[in-house]
């Protein structure tokens, strides 16, 4: 029998992977050469993860093929793509904090083992690459970057061809991140193949040998990232096809109705973004978009804004002047503020509940037709729904159905038509369309619009360019907890925003600090 | 061929009251198993199980009896449990209930008035609640799991009501058995007749008239107050809670203290009236069973004012099956465990539909 050899060791053709309604990959081609690292490249919502899936067997495609060193397989199992000698490492590590490291591996590793033996495996294994761990080491001690280092080795001990990694330097300091390179860098000599996932164009720029960027499910572009510059790489990323006029309304400036004050909040978990003095000022009538990639604070901001986490000092936030940093979310709401939070389901709604006990959820204190003296008024809720409803084109099975059982769109609709109902002083939105169909995406935007006009100051967090260029008077970036200054949305190009989500303006900073 | 459970878009309303009535069903029918693999008549077993309690007035009177504390206890762990405040230590929170209540006849035997009566009770809530504050402190301080510390500190209590009734407050002319004193006039519970000599004289305590109260009162707040709506939103999703201006810590301290305090009451109402006593064993774990009350109840107060009735029939049917069958009396709690297996397991339908699936529609559906 003739081996015949092959260039690639993976190759995924035509990908497609449909959830419901939506392709979230949608034809995608990727060629893995032995010996290179291959950075995958894209907003959130790209497919990038999805892609990633079905490459470790987590996922099945809906269509699609898999060649391994040019033979067709299908990869049914993660189990199956560590036989074949996919290796992956998760951004959220999977370890366990009171067993040690050799414990933790021998955990993952098929069979019997032997401690002392594998320890010393271990031992081997972590010199040789520089990764150093100390096999005894109680995970618990150990810094995000060692708990990582644990996940590597772990990958190596199984011999990978092909090891993913998933937004590996999200949580690692930039010395963490240099000896991460090097070790990814000695792999890919050594004839591995490393699949990339990132956002960080720098790095990726100095890392990978070649990039493959998708968007909206599909295959951008194939490029050397080398001969790139980051802000060509954010361009394909976000899409230069976009367009950049933005919809100008030449408000006259008014007053300031949210005012943010040097906000810091430390972070409370792993995984979670400190916010590092952030200072804004929304006025009556202007939007003010927060664009970033996630996972750089957009939540905690939220939180912290909207009162779910409270803040070191009282004048951290004022609302209309009433500094209101350490009161509850409704306390704030009673001063006139409205939220949206990003996830609708279990946090912006209670699944459960119908659209009229919902209406309940964020107005039980600032409406008074619907508590009275403690008491529920089922007329009052159900008018406030009926009207919410009426006004948002709300679509839905029944008179009044529980908030699952609408569509995202729909229950989009409910949930920011719950708020706008009260025409607030000040609205916070957190990803006012995430997830959300064209056509309710449209009534959303538009009715963020008509409320500043009325004079709300409205903040809006979001992933999505072209909505905040669609609804946006001023542009900020927010990247690692850090808020860049505010630039007029007509001022800022597509480019600029790539660079500052990639963290420009964190690296002044921290030339700032180190001339202080 | 394979089972597959598909989601629904919303709980079925029809499978919310069909859900346990499937699992009484399904317990009879392995009851019936488990009695003709003891070589019993399957059928006549459970009649004498199910049946024969509902057939004479004496055992009416019985069922209530037995129901009362079921139906107080059941209703504040129906509130608790839709919060998911597990609280699995009523059984305990019963006996501090009994035991801080019978302070009073202990050592003031002779305070015959209806104030030493209301005393009684409102201590026999207190202890309650005071026993219930303990894992709810515990929670909100340190996060400890509520699961294991209620049902640590029912052991705990039963320890604390053993050691008295043998030791410091044993009755002095009782023979040196394990009790206190026995309870006596406005220290006992007023029984009232609820049907006529004619049909069948039927008397029922006043620990069934609060059970009733509590439950309705209960259902009204669920249903038609903030409060309970508070509840509501932090059982099912705690983010949407706080995002509402809920706090967690304050819907612990709500559930336990409320639970509590019921259980409590029915502590002390089963030693004013049943026991007329302290003794080492006051309870056959009411505690435990309300659990089950509770989930076949579908966590709803005035459902388990009817699920404490369903309960009440296997304790009388056990105490039957001993004599009639001569089976161990524990088989009540088997058929007990076996209900609350079969309720939880049929829940799943509520939120979910099953298809069966042919090898060749699988392919089709992988396809």
């Amino acid at each position: 029998m003739v081996k015949v050899k092959r260039n690639y060791l993976l190759e995924a053709l035509h990908m497609v992977k449909v959830f419901g309604e939506l392709h979230a990959n949608d034809g995608i081609t990727l060629r893995i050469k032995p010996g290179e690292i291959h950075a995958l490249l894209g907003e959130n919502g790209a497919g990038k993860s999805t892609l990633v899936k079905m490459i470790y067997g987590a996922l099945q495609p809906t269509s699609g093929e898999f060649l391994w060193q040019g033979a067709p397989i299908s990869i049914a199992s993660p189990a199956f793509a560590r036989k074949l000698g996919i290796a992956m490492v998760f951004q959220h590590f999977s370890l366990f904090e009171t067993l040690t490291v050799a414990e933790n591996i021998a955990l993952a590793l098929p069979g019997r083992f032997n401690l002392a033996k594998l320890s010393e495996k271990i031992a081997l294994v972590s010199k040789e690459y520089g990764l150093p761990l100390v096999p005894k080491a109680v995970v618990a001690d150990l810094s995000v970057g060692e708990r990582q280092r644990i996940e590597i080795v772990r990958c190596l001990l199984q011999e990978p061809r092909l090891l993913i990694m998933d937004e590996p330097t999200a949580v690692l300091t930039p010395q963490e991140a240099d000896q991460l390179f090097a070790v990814l860098t000695r792999l890919a000599k050594e004839g591995r193949a490393v699949l990339y996932i990132s956002h960080r164009l720098e790095e990726v720029k100095r890392l990978c040998h070649t990039a493959t960027i998708l968007r909206h499910g599909k295959v951008v572009a194939n490029v050397d990232p080398a001969k790139e510059t980051a802000a060509s790489l954010a361009k394909l990323m976000v899409g230069g096809d976009i367009h950049v006029v933005g919809t100008q309304r030449k408000q006259r400036a008014g007053t300031a109705r949210l005012q943010l004050r040097n906000l810091n909040l430390p972070a409370d978990g792993p995984f979670v973004v400190e916010l590092k003095n952030i200072s804004l000022d929304v006025k009556a009538g202007e939007v003010v978009a927060i664009a970033g990639v996630a996972g750089n604070g957009q939540s905690e901001m939220f939180d912290a804004i909207s009162g779910e986490r409270s803040l070191a000092h009282n004048d951290m936030i004022c609302i209309d002047g009433e500094p209101c940093g350490r009161s509850s979310v409704n306390e704030r709401r009673n001063l006139g503020a409205a939220f949206v939070p990003e996830e609708r389901l279990g946090h912006g709604a209670v699944p459960a509940f119908k659209l009229s006990e919902n209406i309940v959820l964020t107005r039980h204190s600032s409406d008074p037709s619907l508590v009275r003296s403690g008491l529920l008024q089922k007329n009052g809720a159900s008018g406030v729904s009926d009207r919410v409803i009426k006004a948002f084109d709300v679509r839905k099975g029944k008179p009044d159905p529980e908030a699952r059982a609408l569509s995202g769109g729909n229950l989009q609709k409910f949930v920011v038509g719950r708020e706008l109902d009260r025409i607030p002083g000040v609205l916070v939105i957190n990803q006012p369309t995430w997830g959300v169909d064209a056509g309710a995406a449209a009534t959303i935007r538009q009715a963020i619009i008509d409320l500043a006009r009325q004079g709300t100051a409205v903040l809006a967090i979001s992933q999505d360019l072209d909505e905040i260029f669609e609804i946006a008077s001023r542009i900020a970036v927010l990247s690692r907890g850090q808020l860049s200054e505010t630039y007029a949305a007509g001022e800022i190009s597509l480019e600029q925003i790539g660079l500052l989500m990639a963290g420009a303006h964190e690296v002044e900073e921290v030339r700032h600090a180190a001339s202080a | 061929m394979r089972l597959l459970l598909e989601k629904r878009a919303e709980r079925s309303r029809r499978m919310i009251f069909l859900s346990p009535l499937i699992a009484v069903g399904l317990t009879l029918v392995t009851g019936a198993i488990i009695f003709a693999l003891l070589d019993l008549n399957p059928l006549r077993a459970l009649f004498v199980y199910f049946i024969e309690p509902l057939t004479n007035s004496w055992s009416i009177e019985q069922l209530i009896v037995k129901a009362t504390p079921l139906a107080l206890i059941g209703a504040g762990l129906a509130i608790s449990f839709r919060a998911n405040v597990w609280n699995i230590g009523a059984e305990g929170q019963l006996t501090a209930g009994a035991v801080l209540g019978g302070l009073v006849p202990v050592f003031f035997p002779q305070w015959q008035s209806p104030l030493a009566f209301l005393f009684m009770i409102l201590l026999g809530v207190l202890g309650g609640m005071a026993w219930a504050a303990i894992p709810a402190a515990l929670k909100n301080r340190f996060n400890a799991n509520e699961i294991l510390t209620s049902l640590m500190l029912v052991y705990v209590a039963q320890l604390i009501l053993d050691w008295l009734v043998r030791g410091p407050w044993r009755d002095p002319q009782g023979y040196n058995f394990p009790k206190t004193v026995s309870f006596s006039g406005w220290q006992l519970l007023p029984q009232f007749k609820l049907l006529p000599d004619s049909i069948g004289p039927i008397y029922i305590n006043l620990g069934a008239i609060l059970a009733v109260a509590a439950a309705l009162s209960l259902a009204f707040l669920m249903a038609r107050t903030l409060k309970g709506f508070e509840i509501r939103v932090m059982g099912n999703s705690p983010r949407a809670g706080r995002f509402s201006g809920f706090s967690r810590a304050r819907t612990v301290w709500f559930c336990f203290l409320l639970a509590g305090g019921l259980a409590g009451l029915a502590g002390i109402c089963e030693v004013m009236s049943t026991v007329g006593q302290l003794q080492p064993s006051i309870s056959p774990g009411y505690g435990f069973t309300a659990i089950i009350v509770a989930f076949l109840g579908r966590l709803n107060p005035v459902g388990a004012l009817v699920a404490a009735l369903a309960l009440a029939i296997s304790y009388l049917g056990g105490e039957g099956a001993q004599v009639a069958l001569g089976v161990s009396d524990k088989i009540a709690r088997v058929f007990q465990g076996i209900l609350l297996f079969y309720i939880l397991a049929c829940d799943t339908l509520i939120l979910y539909r099953v298809k069966l699936l042919t090898n060749q529609s699988a392919e089709a559906s992988a396809a």
